[in-house]
């Protein structure tokens, strides 16, 4: 037991203390940043139950009950918001597992380690760009006489579309910018997970004369099934985040009311409108949510896949 | 063995094809903008410039560099990109010391651990924390962008994990020399992290430099934006009004090619970064996503 005898505290307050002050030292910075950035704010979500007015201060307002929540459930524009953000976001999810996966299990068939690794790097580069410059490149190239309408129109005859003017159009291209930004990144957890696949599971299908296509069925795939199950799950709890910066990048008035989302919404009707209370209770609607979906997204991973995060 | 066998070899050229034209997807569009940075006004706002500029020219970069709003705004982004990832590195790594250990030694350690994973659950969202930046006299401040996201629990959690890894004898040693908690971790734990805090590192300076709310957020006066809010302003909201009071200086920013260059000039700190972290990066993000 010496691990313990130089590694475990001294009975008593004294020898605790003596034996782990640094410790706690260590963590204050965290500890205090986190009580005003992550604990203050908790405070102020109060004003989702009040007629918050900056003048009369968050105490100084008055009561508004439940009023806002119930505003928000019968005034019709955030039930289209909340129903936006559902469907953007459930397709984003769907999508960012498939294309990835897919994508995968193609790359882990080149045995040629260059092109391996140069494809890997190419597709990783959208991940790292800011939705301002991505943003600013789609609007130019998705414009009316951009580049993607130059080649529709030279080399099939088409009409110019209106990408990002139109909400059906809007969606289908904050859904597939969305993978494409995505998908090299999501690709990294399921080439990891097939390296790990024990390789006498392809030779003893080799041995019983499965070919490429019938091992990848019966060995690759099953082997990845609770990882995807893990992913899957895990993405429950984003059904609410269809993502604020792809969106408020690409969007514009036109578009308002099949691309708004929650978190579009909240900024523009409370920093910009100035309804704070109103913007809050929506957040906090957002929030529980959230919250209730990542817990069922946890279980559900426990449950399936054998999932822990600590 | 199956890869020699013809149905393989005509899918071995299609899975080529189909993996490089995904590859070229994604670079294309930034040698588009590239090319259109480097053309003359003209072909570009003709809409003429495919992959390859048309009639080269450097005159966007030089109107782009030599106005003064940019590169205010440019070094604004230095500096809190630095401050940012500074901070952010020290505290996390100082935590992740802390939580690293086990409840034996530090008996309020899943006191502190719940602490921390609570905030990821629960948050104020945007509004409560934008009153409690301004009523900190934070607005306008480089600390407005600096301080909110300092403390990232999820990364704190990986580097956790790497100290964990760290075999434990070498700290018992240690202990055992008369070392304190702050000798072992500067001196033991660090220089065999050095592989996760570069990795954490170069995240954190990407997230930074790519940061735009916040300044869209936290900062009234335009004159105080980082460059990825500097540039949403022009190139996304397409709204010069508050930058620029001179109205004939409009040409120095608004116009295809210079906005081109511009996105061009802000992406290429993270372009240049980004193939660096490629080598680490597969491991640490494995470690966050899956445990078995």
């Amino acid at each position: 037991m010496s691990v313990k005898s130089t590694l475990a505290t001294r009975p008593g307050l004294k020898g605790f203390l003596k034996r782990t002050w640094p410790l706690h030292v260590m963590l204050l910075p965290a500890v205090v940043l986190q009580f005003i950035f992550g604990y203050m704010p908790l405070s102020g979500l109060v004003i989702a139950f009040k007629n918050f007015k900056p003048y009369d201060g968050i105490w100084g307002s008055k009561w508004a009950g439940l009023e806002h929540f119930r505003y928000m459930f019968e005034y019709p524009d955030s039930k289209q918001v909340i129903l936006n953000t559902a469907l953007i976001a459930g397709l984003k999810i769907l999508f960012n597992i498939i294309v990835p996966f897919t994508f995968a299990l193609l790359l882990n068939e080149v045995r040629r380690n260059s092109v391996k690794r140069t494809v890997q790097t190419l597709v990783y580069l959208p991940y790292f760009i800011s939705w301002v410059f991505l943003g600013g490149i789609l609007s130019d190239m998705l414009s009316s006489d951009g580049i993607i309408n130059m080649m529709l129109q030279n080399w099939f005859g088409l009409e110019p579309i209106m990408f990002l003017a139109s909400g059906n159009w809007f969606r289908f291209i904050v859904v597939v910018s969305d993978v494409w930004q995505q998908f090299g990144f999501g690709t990294i957890v399921y080439l990891a997970a097939l390296a790990g696949v024990n390789p006498s599971l392809y030779e003893a299908a080799e041995v019983d004369g499965a070919n490429r296509w019938r091992q990848t069925l019966s060995v690759t795939i099953p082997s990845l099934t609770p990882i995807v199950i893990v992913v899957a799950t895990l993405a429950i709890g984003n059904i609410l985040n269809a993502g604020f910066d792809q969106i408020f990048n690409l969007y514009n008035p036109l578009v308002y009311d099949k691309g708004d989302i929650i978190d579009t919404f909240v900024y523009r009707t409370g920093i910009l409108n100035g309804q704070y209370s109103f913007a809050t209770a929506v957040g906090v609607f957002k929030s529980l949510v959230g919250f209730v979906l990542i817990v069922i997204g946890y279980r559900l991973a426990y449950k399936l896949a054998d999932y822990k995060i600590f | 063995m199956y890869y020699k066998t013809p149905g393989y070899r005509v899918f071995t050229i299609f899975n080529y094809i189909l993996l490089i034209m995904a590859g070229l997807l994604c670079l294309l569009p930034i040698i588009h903008i590239l090319a259109i940075s480097f053309s003359a006004s003209a072909p570009a706002n003709a809409h003429l410039v495919g992959l390859l500029p048309i009639d080269f020219s450097i005159e966007s970069y030089s109107k782009t560099l030599n106005n003064p709003n940019f590169l205010r705004a440019f070094f604004i982004s230095i500096g809190r990109t630095i401050l940012g990832t500074f901070m952010t590195m020290s505290v996390i790594t100082l935590a992740g010391y802390s939580l690293s250990k086990d409840s034996t030694v530090l008996k309020s350690r899943n006191i502190y651990a719940w602490y921390f994973v609570f905030t990821m659950l629960f948050t104020g969202g945007m509004i409560p924390l934008y009153m409690v930046v301004r009523n900190l006299h934070l607005m306008d401040t480089i600390w407005a962008l600096v301080l909110p996201g300092a403390v990232q629990v999820f990364n704190m959690i990986l580097l956790m994990n790497f100290f964990r890894a760290t075999p434990k004898e070498l700290e018992e040693a240690a202990l055992i020399d008369g070392a304190g908690h702050f000798t072992v971790l500067f001196r033991i734990y660090l220089p065999l992290a050095m592989a996760s805090i570069a990795t954490l590192s170069l995240f954190s300076i990407v997230g930074s430099w790519n940061a735009w709310f916040d300044g869209l957020l936290y900062i009234n006066n335009y004159r105080n934006y980082p460059l990825a809010t500097f540039l949403q302003t022009v190139i996304v909201q397409q709204d010069f009004s508050k930058l620029i009071a001179d109205p004939r200086e409009l040409i120095n920013i608004s116009t295809r090619t210079v906005k081109a260059a511009q996105i061009f000039i802000g992406m290429l700190p993270v372009l240049v970064v980004y193939p660096f972290m490629q080598r680490y990066f597969v491991k640490g993000i494995v470690l966050g996503a899956i445990k078995e």
